[in-house]
Order: C-alpha cells, then sequence, then structure tokens
C-alpha cells in the first residue's frame, strides 16, 4: 500500500475573459488506514480537487502540481491509464448524489456486476459488505430510497478493492442513522489499511471518522491537523468561524461572503472578513510545516 | 395560523396517515423523522403543493379549497426545498429568479436581505454555489412577503456558517412580519436549536 501525495496542486479554469482560481497550491498527504476529511463551504474547490485526482476535469481547466499514488502522477496520466489502471482499481469514488449516478435503464445488480466483471471482484461480497439485500439489487435506481443509493454507490466504489477511497459529500441528504452506519463503514475500511479522503462541509461527519481534517477556504487548505484539534481549537479564523457557527456550538455566521474565484485577493483570501486582520494580512500567509498546520499571520 | 388537520396524504398509497400540525404566527415549528417517514409529503400538502386524500389545511382560519393550480391562497406560504439547483430555471441568473413573483420588480432589497452582491446577481445557477443559490431562493421565498414559510431541508447542502446565516435572516424576517416557519430537516441539533418546538414524525412501516 502506498501514499496519496498532492504536492502543490493547482487547478485554473479559463473562461471568457476571466481564470477561475479553483484549487491554489494544496499540498497534502494521505497514508494507508487513516482518513483525511476535506472540509469547506460548497464552491470553495472541493470537488475540483477530487475530480483533478481522478482525471475528471473538462477540457479548459489547466493543472499543475502533482499527485503521486506510487509511483504514478495522477495529473501526468493518460486517461487510457487512468481508466485501465486507476479508477476503480487504485481509487474508489463515491459520487455527490450516488442516486443519479446511477445508470436509471438498469438494475442495481446489472450494474455492480458489470463492475465487478470489469474490475476482477466478487459482486455479491461487496453487496453483502455494503449491506444490500438480494432484493434491493433488483430495483431499478428510481426505486432505491436515498439510503439504498448510497449502499449501491459504496458496493460499486469497493467492488474492485481500491486502496484509496474518495467520498465527495456522501452524507447529504442521508438522516442521522444512516450517517453514522455510512462513518462507521468508512471507520472499518479504514482500520482494514483503506486510505479514505472524505470530501464533506459536515463538520460533525468530518469530526466523527477522520484523523485529519483540511479545512479549505477559497481553493487554498487554511488548516490542517488531527480532527479533535482543528475543530475544538482551531487556529485559523475561518476554520473557527466555521466551527463555532454548528448549532450545537454558537449557531452565528461568520460575517461577510467567500471572495469570488475569479478575483481572489492577493493576500490572505479571508482577511476581507477576518476580525484579527492587519496590514500585515496584505501578504499571503503560508502554510506551516507541523502537525497542526495553518496559514494565517495571527492565528487564533 | 396554519393548521393541517387530519393530513392523510401520499402518491396512490398513503405515506401519512392522520397528521395534525399547526404552524402558529411568529414562531418555528420543526418537523423531524427519519427518511421516507412523510416530511416532505406533509410540506407539500401545507405548501399547497399536493392535494391530501383527506384532512384539511386552514391559512388564518380560512379552510384551504383548492390545491397545486388551483391554490388561491398560495402566495400566503413561501417555500424552500433542499436543492436549490433543481428549484431554479437554469437560463435566469440569480436577480431574474429572485424577481420572477414580483414580475420584473426591484430586487434590490430583498438582495441585501440575503446578502448576495451585484455581481452575483448577473450569474446564473451553475456559475454561483449551492450556498449563493439557497440564498437566491430564500429571496425568492421572501418576495411576495408570505405569512407562512416552509423550508424543506433546506440547510442539506449547505454548511455550517451558511446554514447560520440563512437561519438568521428567516429569524430576522420573522421578528419584522410576524410569519410563521415550519423548518423541517433530519438533524436533531438543529432543530433543537432553530425551532421553538418540534413535532417528530415516526419511522415509515416496512412495505
Amino acid at each position: 500500500m502506498v501514499n496519496l501525495e498532492i504536492d502543490r496542486v493547482s487547478v485554473r479554469f479559463a473562461l471568457q475573459g476571466a481564470t477561475v482560481e479553483a484549487v491554489n497550491d494544496v499540498s497534502l498527504r494521505i497514508r494507508p488506514g487513516e482518513c483525511v476529511a476535506l472540509v469547506g463551504e460548497s464552491g470553495c474547490g472541493k470537488t475540483v480537487l477530487a475530480s483533478a485526482l481522478l482525471g475528471f476535469l473538462p477540457g479548459n481547466a489547466e493543472t499543475s502540481g502533482s499527485a503521486r499514488l506510487g509511483d504514478v502522477d495522477l495529473l501526468a496520466a493518460s486517461d487510457h491509464e487512468l481508466a485501465t489502471t486507476i479508477r476503480g482499481r487504485r481509487i474508489g469514488l463515491i459520487p455527490q448524489s450516488p442516486a443519479s449516478h446511477l445508470t436509471p435503464v438498469r438494475t442495481a445488480r446489472s450494474q455492480l456486476e458489470e463492475a465487478a466483471r470489469v474490475l476482477g471482484g466478487d459482486a455479491r461480497k461487496a453487496a453483502e459488505r455494503a449491506g444490500l439485500l438480494p432484493e434491493h439489487l433488483d430495483r431499478y435506481p428510481h426505486e432505491l430510497s436515498g439510503g439504498m443509493a448510497q449502499r449501491v454507490a459504496n458496493a460499486l466504489a469497493l467492488v474492485g478493492d481500491p486502496p484509496l477511497l474518495i467520498a465527495d459529500e456522501p452524507t447529504t441528504g442521508l438522516d442521522r442513522d444512516l450517517v453514522d452506519g455510512l462513518l462507521d463503514e468508512f471507520r472499518r475500511l479504514v482500520d482494514d489499511g483503506h486510505a479514505v479522503l472524505l470530501i464533506t462541509h459536515d463538520l460533525a461527519a468530518a469530526h466523527r471518522v477522520a484523523d485529519r481534517i483540511a479545512v479549505m477556504y477559497a481553493g487554498r487548505i487554511v488548516e490542517v491537523g488531527p480532527a479533535h484539534a482543528v475543530l475544538d481549537d482551531s487556529r485559523h479564523p475561518y476554520a473557527r468561524g466555521l466551527a463555532n457557527a454548528l448549532p450545537e456550538r454558537d449557531f452565528l455566521p461568520i460575517p461577510g461572503q467567500p471572495p469570488l474565484l475569479t478575483d481572489l485577493p492577493a493576500g490572505c483570501a479571508f482577511a476581507p472578513r477576518c476580525a484579527q486582520a492587519t496590514a500585515v494580512c496584505e501578504d499571503r500567509p503560508v502554510l506551516t510545516d507541523d502537525p497542526h498546520a495553518v496559514a494565517c499571520h495571527r492565528p487564533c | 395560523m396554519l393548521t393541517g388537520t387530519g393530513i392523510t396524504a401520499g402518491y396512490r398509497d398513503p405515506v401519512v396517515t392522520d397528521v395534525s400540525l399547526t404552524v402558529q404566527p411568529g414562531r418555528t415549528t420543526g418537523l423531524a423523522g427519519p427518511s421516507g417517514s412523510g416530511k416532505s409529503t406533509v410540506a407539500r400538502v401545507l405548501a399547497l403543493l399536493h392535494k391530501p386524500f383527506s384532512g384539511t389545511v386552514e391559512i388564518d382560519g380560512e379552510t384551504v379549497t383548492g390545491f397545486r393550480f388551483k391554490a388561491t391562497q398560495r402566495t400566503k406560504i413561501g417555500v424552500l426545498f433542499q436543492q436549490p439547483r433543481l428549484s431554479v430555471d437554469p437560463r435566469f441568473t440569480l436577480r431574474q429568479a429572485i424577481a420572477e413573483p414580483l414580475r420584473g420588480g426591484d430586487v434590490t432589497e430583498l438582495a441585501d436581505l440575503v446578502m448576495l452582491t451585484g455581481d452575483l446577481l448577473d450569474r446564473r445557477p451553475h456559475e454561483v454555489s449551492d450556498g449563493q443559490l439557497q440564498r437566491a431562493c430564500l429571496a425568492r421565498a421572501l418576495a411576495l412577503k408570505p405569512r407562512y414559510l416552509i423550508c424543506d431541508e433546506m440547510t442539506t447542502m449547505l454548511d455550517a456558517s451558511t446554514t447560520a446565516a440563512l437561519v438568521g435572516v428567516i429569524r430576522a424576517y420573522q421578528r419584522e412580519s410576524g410569519a410563521g416557519v415550519l423548518a423541517i430537516s433530519h438533524d436533531a441539533t438543529l432543530l433543537a436549536r432553530w425551532a421553538d418546538e418540534t413535532v417528530r414524525l415516526s419511522a415509515p412501516l416496512p412495505r
């Protein structure tokens, strides 16, 4: 088993008359037996990063940096290489809103058996592990509840037994019991030696399952460290604001709105919303190099 | 008062049976329950978007006689849905989406209320985040100053800060207008903080 080493990855989209800086200089390492949660509000670049790792970016995207999984640089690999050796085999993806990613005209069983055949897995075992009963497998996607569709997506992502799993907002729209069941399943996979990258805006879910949390703001990682430390003892004012906005805490929003990714400030992107900002924040802060790292001139 | 009495509703088979629920002006009623317990069906009945098999809906003492396109009291009730992306015409800019119920009136005040700036208002749904789009949907729901607002899993797609911001906007609107709110969520922690009282629907019977 190997690490995923994301090293200074940036993703830009060229639009007419503007450039969207969706991911900026992101470095992150995920080891086997570790769950890392990438949290941040919608539109901060989380999903773009996941798409870059799997080669799912649209044609107008430009990437820089590298993302190495063993000896493969995922950003440099050809689509053929990704399709035949990476996707489903070395990286499993649980997509956002799984029901809409299933083929609507085929039963869950037919899709799972096809994936098992192509990837060399065992459909029956994968279904059983995901908690699917044979009668669920005979349903079409529109006959599956949200929780069942989620399990089908899990079985599809895991049938090729990939060592790395990327889950993009897997808990959205599920009720608390289903969320807890899904997170327990992730924890079991991690304890079996899998690596999991959990992309989510749900801090409670991240806190429950992740070993480490990386907080993303305007395309940059602003804080990364042990899950409890990032949530209970945040050092970046944005991470602190996000944690305090939880209904079980202050339930107060962070003032202001995130910057447009086409027009990012030259300095700290959070400074315009930050109560602690001073002149020094006009220079862009660098992410520190310690186990609980922060990119802020005036950390909490 | 917005009242549903003895509501039995569903799609061919009933999803909810004999549910009664009251939303008081100026107050927030939470509606909780697991997936499939019929929360959204109750929401659609109270929003006059779905005709119940039996039971009555009363708005400020007036019994509702028409549902869906026959609902004459439609504008007294605003609705917010879980997925803003499915609730906005993708060809509209946010400005047009908010202005739709106003038949082209000025949206500046509404946009200020939900903290959407001019630049965002000229974008189309695919150019903004879920949080920004849900802000536009809230502005649209408040455009006709509804007496009641029904929020069906409004915060599912939103981060903690945007959730707190939108609940703050709704509370401010309630203080000013005395409107009643039905807040539907599977997040018990959120409802405990947001709602004045919470009604729970029980799990569906296995079929």
